[in-house]
């Protein structure tokens, strides 16, 4: 009778505590206590992004009106407008422009900060880091008022050389280089600091190797600095693509868009159709087709890095 | 090949002085070894070599030379670093091959020098790996395949071996011997490990502070030290300095150790030992010169035999590390394993005085 009672006894015990100690051990594996601690940020992700994201491809298909569901219509009708292909061509022309220039000038001054004795570096690099800094709002139109045609600062420093003025917003090609340059007045001190870290990491004795194997400055950077930075140099060029390429504001604030939709990107055309002029569904459409421009590079430039990294390690 | 000179060449960050005056000849093809501990300059001495580090005065002169003023690519120097510095994006045929094609060698030409260069240390199949994908040891062949193509007239090694293991570093310490009996070029080699030193060298430096402490072959070094920091920083274990008194006896000398303790001075060092009868001075014994009473070993006239109580007892397999006190100082003696004693008993040991030194602790020399 003991040995029953015995043996009965841990069954119960073992049959009433094993959902329990299940949900326990669960919770205490690592990536257990790593998905629940991110849950939190998954649920802003998902409703601030992956829900609209989705929302905004059922939008794309719906009529003006959102009543009726018109399939790729909102498309096909996009494919079939200048001003829509004005826009991939200007966004095209925005991204790529300021992006390769936002990478020489960061590359190029980070070369200059990392040759810096020491105790400068801190004061160049803090002062170069000022544009990030400022909201970008509140910059943009700092420079739509120096881009003024009457009474702006660079049209009286042209004028004070013998100039003539320049219409910086209304001519639009002059438009055109004002966007991009306040985008990459904006951009290039991201690329500047990821820059300037990725040269710091780069050993010391491989630049002394290369000294002693005979090689010049420039060869030492073509050689030596530029490889090692493949990766960072890339993963900053795709970031700042797919930023650039969705810039808002820079453009709305200092042309909406104009003179004549010649400054046009896809999220202020977006925003005109959508928002403007109250076709939400087109809006989204246009916005879409981001997406597989955007999608297609990311996919080449990560293979690339994925590759590297793997050889270099 | 060429020889290599340094004339009173000093270094300076800003007040602090790296190394102050040094002066060395290398006669070509010599195997020589910079040795010395942390921060003694012998780093900043081979940085200065190869045009790495400015001088701040003084003259270096490379096979008649003065390249004080060139870059270190117009030196014809090759350089194996501690962590290798192998290039990562490149395999490491290309690694070696870099300086070839920064000097615009014909491609066969590379290809002739790349083969041969990976045929001496063994790493042809290794050619078309990048760094990543290879070992500790392959990737020090790599670095010293990267210094061989280049058939420079020096060869400097930077601590090539102290980022590997035990066994490994044996390995490549015989490794490296070999090369240079193969490749015969002027080598000069830093490191801080004295058996490195000692079994690499034609001749040793040993630096201290900034300074030359000494300079001689090997055995020199081991069996003839100038200074106290030589006499201890050469040999492993180090050689035991005990504080003793020169007292005389008679017409002979002898070192008192303690109260109950003294050794006869050999005959044939007395006369050298004069000048410090009655002062305080450091006797200095290695370890293999305290032994065993049994059998012959150092067993001569000069020989003094003496009981001692076992602190510590240390098998090493083929000898016993005694170590035992002397009026309060730590005494290290090598027995025969079988005729050790265990800790706490005492033992008979015999000292043989034929290879004693006298230091005199206010200068440093050994008189």
């Amino acid at each position: 009778m003991a040995d029953t009672l015995h043996s009965w006894n841990p069954t119960v015990a073992t049959t009433a505590a094993r959902p329990a100690s299940k949900l326990l051990k669960f919770l205490r594996r690592r990536s257990a206590i790593a998905f629940v601690m991110c849950l939190p940020l998954m649920t802003v992700i998902g409703g601030l992004v992956i829900y609209p994201a989705f929302y905004s491809i059922y939008l794309s298909m719906l009529n003006k009106s959102q009543t009726r569901f018109i399939g790729l219509s909102n498309f096909t009708y996009l494919l079939s407008r200048d001003v829509f292909w004005m826009v991939v061509e200007q966004s095209a022309i925005f991204a790529l422009t300021a992006v390769f220039f936002k990478a020489l000038i960061g590359l190029v001054t980070a070369h200059l900060i990392n040759n810096l004795p020491v105790k400068g570096q801190r004061k160049w690099r803090g002062m170069l880091l000022v544009p990030w800094v400022i909201p970008l709002a509140l910059s943009t139109l700092g420079w739509w008022w120096m881009f003024d045609p009457t009474h702006s600062a660079l049209n009286w420093i042209i004028n004070l050389f013998g100039g003539d003025e320049i219409a910086w917003l209304s001519n639009p090609y002059w438009a055109r280089f004002s966007v991009i340059l306040v985008n990459v007045w904006y951009g290039a001190p991201f690329f500047l600091i990821m820059y300037l870290a990725a040269l710091k990491s780069v050993p010391e004795q491989l630049y002394e190797a290369a000294a002693i194997d005979g090689a010049s400055a420039w060869q030492k950077f073509v050689h030596i600095t530029l490889p090692m930075m493949r990766n960072i140099i890339a993963i900053t060029i795709l970031f700042s693509l797919i930023v650039t390429f969705a810039n808002f504001d820079i453009v709305q604030i200092m042309t909406a868009g104009g003179p004549r939709n010649m400054t046009h990107v896809f999220a202020t055309y977006s925003f005109l159709t959508g928002i403007r002029s109250g076709d939400l569904p087109l809006g989204s459409a246009v916005s879409l087709f981001m997406l597989p421009i955007l999608a297609v590079s990311a996919i080449f430039i990560l293979r690339g890095v994925r590759k590297r990294g793997r050889e270099i390690g | 090949m060429a020889e290599v000179a340094l004339r009173n060449v000093v270094k300076k960050y800003d007040d602090v002085v790296a190394v102050s005056s040094i002066n060395l000849d290398i006669p070509n093809n010599e195997f020589l070894v910079l040795v010395g501990p942390s921060g003694c300059g012998k780093s900043t001495t081979l940085r200065m070599i190869a045009g790495l580090e400015e001088i701040t005065a003084g003259e270096i002169v490379i096979g008649g030379e003065v390249v004080n003023d060139l870059p270190p690519k117009d030196r014809d120097i090759a350089m194996v670093f501690q962590n290798y510095a192998l290039y990562p994006h490149m395999t490491v045929a290309e690694n070696m091959s870099f300086g070839l094609k920064l000097r615009k060698f014909a491609k066969d030409e590379i290809k002739a020098r790349v083969d041969n260069a990976a045929k001496i240390l063994d790493i042809t199949e290794l050619l078309t790996r990048r760094p990543k994908q290879l070992s500790g040891g392959q990737r020090q062949r790599v670095a010293m395949g990267r210094a061989i193509v280049r058939n420079p007239k020096v060869f400097l090694f930077d601590e090539p071996l102290s980022n590997l293991d035990a066994k490994l570093r044996v390995q490549m310490r015989t490794e490296i011997k070999r090369v240079h009996q193969k490749v015969k070029t002027t080598t000069i080699y830093v490191t801080h490990d004295q058996v490195e030193a000692m079994t690499l060298a034609d001749r040793i430096v040993v630096m201290n502070g900034g300074k030359i402490e000494q300079i001689g072959s090997p055995n020199d070094l081991y069996h003839h030290p100038k200074t106290r920091f030589v006499a201890g920083f050469i040999g492993s274990p180090a050689m035991n300095l005990i504080p003793a008194k020169l007292e005389t006896n008679g017409s002979s000398l002898k070192v008192r150790l303690s109260d109950n303790l003294s050794f006869p001075v050999p005959e044939n060092r007395a006369a050298r030992y004069r000048g410090a009868i009655g002062k305080d001075v450091l006797l200095g014994l290695r370890p293999e010169h305290i032994t065993e009473t049994r059998g012959a070993n150092g067993a001569s006239g000069n020989s003094h035999e003496f009981p001692a109580t076992l602190d510590v007892v240390e098998p090493m397999g083929m000898e016993t590390m005694v170590f035992f006190k002397v009026d309060g100082v730590e005494v290290c003696g090598r027995v025969e394993p079988t005729a050790a004693k265990g800790s706490g008993e005492t033992m008979l040991l015999r000292a043989n005085l034929d290879h004693m030194h006298l230091i005199d602790p206010n200068t440093n020399r050994v008189l």
